[in-house]
C-alpha cells in the first residue's frame, strides 16, 4: 500500500484504461460533461461524487453499456469503441455492479457461466469457481441457488464472476453498500491482493473511511463535471465531502440535552411469519422508544427490517393486538389508518411505489396517507385544496425543490421526493414516527436536512424509531442502537460507548459484542 | 363397455392425435415464457397456421409444402406481436389478444376459398412387422410424422434449455433482463428468436390440425386448443418433459369428453370440456405448496425491456 506514491500529483505516465474529454448526454441532460480520468496498474482509483454526478454513466460507459455522445476511451493508449460489455471483458475491463446482476433462479454455477468465453464448456465451470473461490477464501458452492444466498455471498459472486476472466481492470460500483464491516474488510483484503497483482481498480463509494483506507487517487465528480483528482490518504473525509458538495455540509446537531418521556412505543414478544416466501420470519420482537428518543435498528438488508416495518406500520397485522403498544393503546389488530389516528406516521423505505404513488401528483400523496386521519376527505370526497394546501406546507418547510405547481412525485430527484414524504409526516407533528432508511440513495444535503428534521421533531417529545442499514447515520442521530438478524432483535445498545465494530459483529448473527453494555438495554 | 385391446390400443392412438397440437404449441410457448415473453396470442398463431397449411398443401398437393407454409405463417403472426411487444415495448397481455382476434379473422380469409375441400391425411409411418404388433404396434410405430416430432422437439428443447450455454442465456433472460443487459446479453434478440420460435411451434400445431387430425379446413377449428396449451405451459410449471405428460392428460380429458358424450353419460360435457383448466389451477396450488422459494415462472415473465443507450 506504500507504493507509487510519486505518481500521485501528476497524470500517470502509463494509463492502461482511460478516458479523455467524454461527454454522455440524455435528451437535454448532461450526465457527464467532459471527464477525463486514467487509471493505471496496481493503483486503486476512488471515483468520488453525489448521486446524481454522474459516477455510474462513466463506469457504464467504460464498462460498454452506455455510448458516450463526445470524447474517447483509450486502452494502452490507443483509442477503442466499446459496443457492448463483451468487448469490455474481452480487452480485460470487469465490473462489480451496485444492484447485482444475479439471477435468483440460476445456480452459482450458472450465474457464472453466462459470463464466460464460449470456448469453455459448461461443465468445467464448477471446477474453475472452486479453484478461485479457494485461491481467494470466497467459499462459493457452485451448484446452491442464488435466492438461498447472503448478500455478502452474492457480492462474492460478482466478484468471483470477474476474476475467473482475469480483468486486468476491476470497476467496484459501491461494493460495500450492502456489507457488515466485517464482511468489507474482508472485500478490502481481496482489493489489496488484486492491486498487488498489479491491477487496475476503479471503486467508488459513499464511505469516504473506505477510500481513505484503501485508494490512492480520487478524481471527485459533481453534477456530471471533473472537479478535481487529489490523494484521499492526505484529506479528511470532510475535506473531501466539501469537494464532493461544493459547500461544507452543515453538521446534524441534536438540539441541546433534552429529557427523555415515557414509553410510547412497546413492542413486546412480537412474533410474525414470513408473508412472503422469500421473506423473513419475526421471532420473539421486543423493544421500547421513550418520547424524545431515536431509536436506531441496524442490520444487513434483508434481515427482516421490512417485515418488522410493515408489522408497525399496521400493514401487516399481529396476531396479538398487545405486541404493540402505542401511548398505552394495544394497536397489533388495528389497521394503517387507525394507528395513524393514534398521532402516529410511518416513512417505509421505497419512495417511488411504497411511500409515493410515482404517477400522482404530490397533493394526491398526501391525500394517500392522510386521508383517515388529517381531514383531508369529507364525506368521502377528496378536500383538493386542503390537499394541495398541506402540498406546499411540506414544500416550503423542507425545501423541496420541483418543477411545476402540483408535479408528479417520480418528477422529484430522489433527495426531494425524500424530503418530501419525511416531510409530510414531520409535519403532522406525531407523537410517534417510524422510518425505513430514511436517507437511503439521497445526496449529503437533503441526508442532512432530513437528519436534522427527526432530531428536532424527537426534541419536541416525540419518539422516533429509524431502521437503517447505514451505520454512519445510526451513530450520528440514535440514542440507543438494536440490531436486526435473521428476524431476531438483539438488546438495545447505548450509541455513545459502543463501537462500530460491536455493532458489526451482530449484523453478521455472532453476539460477541452484546454483553459488554447489555445491562443498560433499559436504563431510562 | 368391452375390453377389446382393439379397442384400448384406438383410444390410445386417438389421445395421442388429440395431445400432439398441444404439446407442439407448448413447447414453443414454454420457450417464448422463458424468455420472458407472454404471447397469449397462441390460438390465433394456430389457426393461421391451420389455415395457411391447408391451402398451400391443397394448391401444391404436398403436406411437406402446406407443413412449411403453415410454420411461416406462425412465424409470421409472432412477428408482428414481436414488432409490437419487444421492438415497441408495448403491453404483452393486450398485444397477445389482439393477435388472436386478428389471427382467426386472418384465417378465415385465408381459408375462405378452401371450406369444404377435403386432402388425405398426412401420411403415418409403416414399419413391416413392428407396426403390425397387436396392442402397440400402431400406437408406437403407426403415427404419422408429427407426432414423432413433437416428441423429439420435446427433448431437444429440454436438453436445449437445461444444458446448453444458449438455454442458459435465454433462462436468464426470462429470470432478469436488467442483469442480463449489465451482462452483456442481447436481451431483445433473444427474446425476439424465441417468440418466432413459439410462432413456428403454433403454426406446426396448427397445421398437424389441418392436415392429419382432421384434413380439412373449416372455420374456428382450434376451437381453443390454443388456451389449453398456454394452461399446459403453466401446468408443466415451463419444463418441456412436464408439458409431454401433460398434454397426454389433457388430450386424454378431451377425449374422455367426446366419448362420454357419445356414450350419453350424464355428465355435462361443460364440465368435462373445463377440466384442463380445473386441473391447471389444482396443479398450481399444489406446486406452489410445494416449492418453496414460490418462484415458478420466469421472473421477468411479462415485462417490458427498454435498454437506455
Amino acid at each position: 500500500m506504500e507504493q507509487a506514491n510519486t505518481a500521485i500529483a501528476g497524470e500517470p505516465e502509463s494509463p492502461l484504461l482511460a478516458v479523455r474529454g467524454i461527454t454522455k448526454r440524455f435528451g437535454s441532460f448532461t450526465a457527464n460533461d467532459n471527464i477525463t480520468l486514467g487509471l493505471t496498474p496496481g493503483e486503486v482509483h476512488a471515483l468520488l461524487g453525489e448521486n446524481g454526478a454522474g459516477k455510474s454513466t462513466l463506469v457504464k460507459m467504460l464498462y460498454g453499456l452506455l455510448a458516450p455522445t463526445e470524447g474517447e476511451i483509450l486502452w494502452q493508449g490507443a483509442s477503442i469503441k466499446l459496443p457492448n460489455p463483451n468487448a469490455a471483458r474481452a480487452l480485460g475491463i470487469g465490473m462489480v455492479f451496485q444492484h447485482f446482476s444475479l439471477f435468483d433462479n440460476l445456480t452459482v454455477a450458472e450465474n457464472i457461466a453466462l459470463v464466460m468465453p464460449a470456448s469453455d464448456r459448461l461443465q468445467d465451470v464448477p471446477g474453475k469457481i472452486d479453484g478461485i473461490s479457494r485461491a481467494y477464501g470466497m467459499g462459493l458452492e457452485p451448484n446452491r441457488p442464488v435466492w438461498s444466498l447472503s448478500a455478502g455471498e452474492r457480492q462474492r459472486i460478482e466478484i468471483a464472476r470477474c476474476l475467473l476472466q482475469d480483468p486486468k481492470v476491476l470497476i467496484l460500483d459501491e461494493p460495500t453498500s450492502v456489507l457488515t464491516p466485517q464482511e468489507a474488510e474482508k472485500l478490502f483484503e481481496t482489493l489489496d491482493r488484486l492491486k498487488a497483482e498489479g491491477r487496475a481498480l476503479l471503486y467508488i463509494s459513499h464511505h469516504l473511511e473506505e477510500v481513505k483506507r484503501l485508494c490512492d487517487r480520487a478524481t471527485i465528480l459533481r453534477l456530471g463535471k471533473l472537479v478535481g483528482t487529489c490523494d484521499p490518504r492526505v484529506e479528511t473525509p470532510r475535506s473531501l465531502a466539501a469537494l464532493m458538495v461544493g459547500s461544507q455540509i452543515m453538521e446534524v446537531r441534536a438540539a441541546g440535552a433534552h429529557t427523555l418521556g415515557k414509553d410510547r412505543l412497546v413492542v413486546s414478544d412480537l412474533d410474525a411469519p414470513s408473508p412472503s416466501l422469500h421473506g423473513v420470519s419475526l421471532k420473539h420482537v421486543s423493544l421500547a422508544v421513550k418520547g424524545g428518543e431515536v431509536f436506531g435498528i441496524a442490520g444487513v438488508a434483508g434481515n427482516g427490517q421490512s417485515e418488522l416495518f410493515a408489522n408497525l406500520s399496521g400493514e401487516s397485522l399481529a396476531r396479538r393486538p398487545e405486541a404493540i403498544v402505542i401511548d398505552g393503546s394495544p394497536v397489533g389488530a388495528l389497521g394503517i389508518s387507525d394507528r395513524r389516528a393514534l398521532n402516529a406516521g410511518f416513512v417505509p423505505e421505497e419512495r417511488n411505489g411504497h411511500a409515493a404513488a410515482p404517477d400522482f401528483t404530490l397533493s394526491e400523496n398526501i391525500v394517500l396517507t392522510g386521508h383517515g386521519s388529517d381531514g383531508l376527505t369529507r364525506l368521502g370526497f377528496i378536500n383538493g385544496a386542503a390537499a394541495k394546501d398541506q402540498s406546499q406546507k411540506v414544500i416550503a418547510a423542507f425545501d423541496v425543490r420541483k418543477s411545476g405547481a402540483d408535479p408528479l412525485a417520480r418528477t422529484l430527484s430522489g433527495g426531494n421526493l425524500q424530503k418530501f414524504v419525511v416531510g409530510r409526516e414531520i409535519l403532522r407533528e406525531p407523537a410517534l414516527l417510524v422510518i425505513n432508511q430514511p436517507t437511503w440513495g439521497v445526496d449529503a444535503l437533503a441526508a442532512a436536512t432530513i437528519r436534522q428534521a427527526l432530531l428536532d421533531l424527537c426534541a419536541r417529545g416525540a419518539a422516533v424509531l429509524i431502521i437503517s442499514q447505514d451505520l454512519d447515520e445510526l451513530f450520528e442521530i440514535s440514542d440507543r442502537i438494536a440490531v436486526i438478524h435473521t428476524g431476531e432483535l438483539s438488546e438495545a445498545l447505548p450509541a455513545r460507548g459502543t463501537t462500530r465494530e460491536e455493532i458489526g459483529l451482530l449484523m453478521a448473527g455472532m453476539p460477541g459484542g452484546a454483553n459488554v453494555a447489555g445491562g443498560s438495554a433499559h436504563a431510562p | 363397455m368391452s375390453f377389446d385391446p382393439q379397442q384400448i390400443q384406438d383410444i390410445l392412438i386417438i389421445i395421442v392425435a388429440a395431445a400432439t397440437p398441444l404439446l407442439l404449441a407448448a413447447i414453443g410457448e414454454v420457450v417464448a415464457e422463458r424468455a420472458g415473453v407472454l404471447n397469449l396470442g397462441l390460438e390465433g398463431m394456430m389457426i393461421v397456421g391451420a389455415s395457411t397449411g391447408f391451402a398451400f398443401a391443397y394448391m401444391t398437393d404436398s403436406t411437406i409444402v402446406g407443413v412449411i407454409a403453415g410454420i411461416l405463417g406462425g412465424v409470421l403472426m409472432s412477428a408482428v406481436f414481436a414488432f409490437l411487444t419487444i421492438g415497441l415495448a408495448t403491453n404483452q397481455v393486450a398485444a397477445g389478444l389482439a393477435l388472436t382476434i386478428f389471427g382467426r379473422g386472418l384465417a378465415n380469409l385465408i381459408g375462405e376459398g378452401f371450406v369444404g375441400l377435403k386432402r388425405s391425411g398426412a401420411p403415418h409411418l409403416y414399419i413391416p412387422g413392428l407396426t403390425d404388433l397387436p396392442l402397440v404396434g400402431r400406437l408406437i410405430f403407426g403415427e404419422d410424422f408429427f407426432v414423432y416430432f413433437a416428441i423429439l422437439l420435446t427433448g431437444a428443447v429440454g436438453y436445449w434449455l437445461m444444458r446448453t450455454r444458449a438455454g442458459l442465456t435465454l433462462r436468464a433472460v426470462g429470470e432478469n433482463h436488467t442483469s442480463g443487459h449489465s451482462l452483456g446479453v442481447p436481451v431483445r434478440g433473444i427474446r425476439l428468436l424465441a417468440v418466432l420460435f413459439g410462432g413456428a411451434c403454433a403454426g406446426l400445431a396448427g397445421c398437424y390440425l389441418s392436415l392429419s387430425y382432421t384434413p380439412f379446413w373449416s372455420p374456428d377449428m382450434t376451437a381453443g386448443r390454443g388456451w389449453i396449451a398456454l394452461a399446459l405451459v403453466v401446468f408443466a410449471s415451463w419444463k418441456p418433459w412436464r408439458a409431454l405428460a401433460g398434454a397426454i392428460l389433457f388430450g386424454g380429458v378431451a377425449v374422455l369428453a367426446l366419448a362420454f358424450q357419445g356414450l350419453g353419460v350424464p355428465i355435462p360435457a361443460q364440465l368435462l370440456n373445463s377440466l384442463p383448466y380445473l386441473t391447471t389451477i389444482i396443479v398450481l396450488v399444489v406446486l406452489s405448496l410445494r416449492d418453496s422459494r414460490g418462484a415458478l415462472a420466469p421472473a421477468s415473465l411479462g415485462q417490458a425491456f427498454i435498454p437506455d443507450r
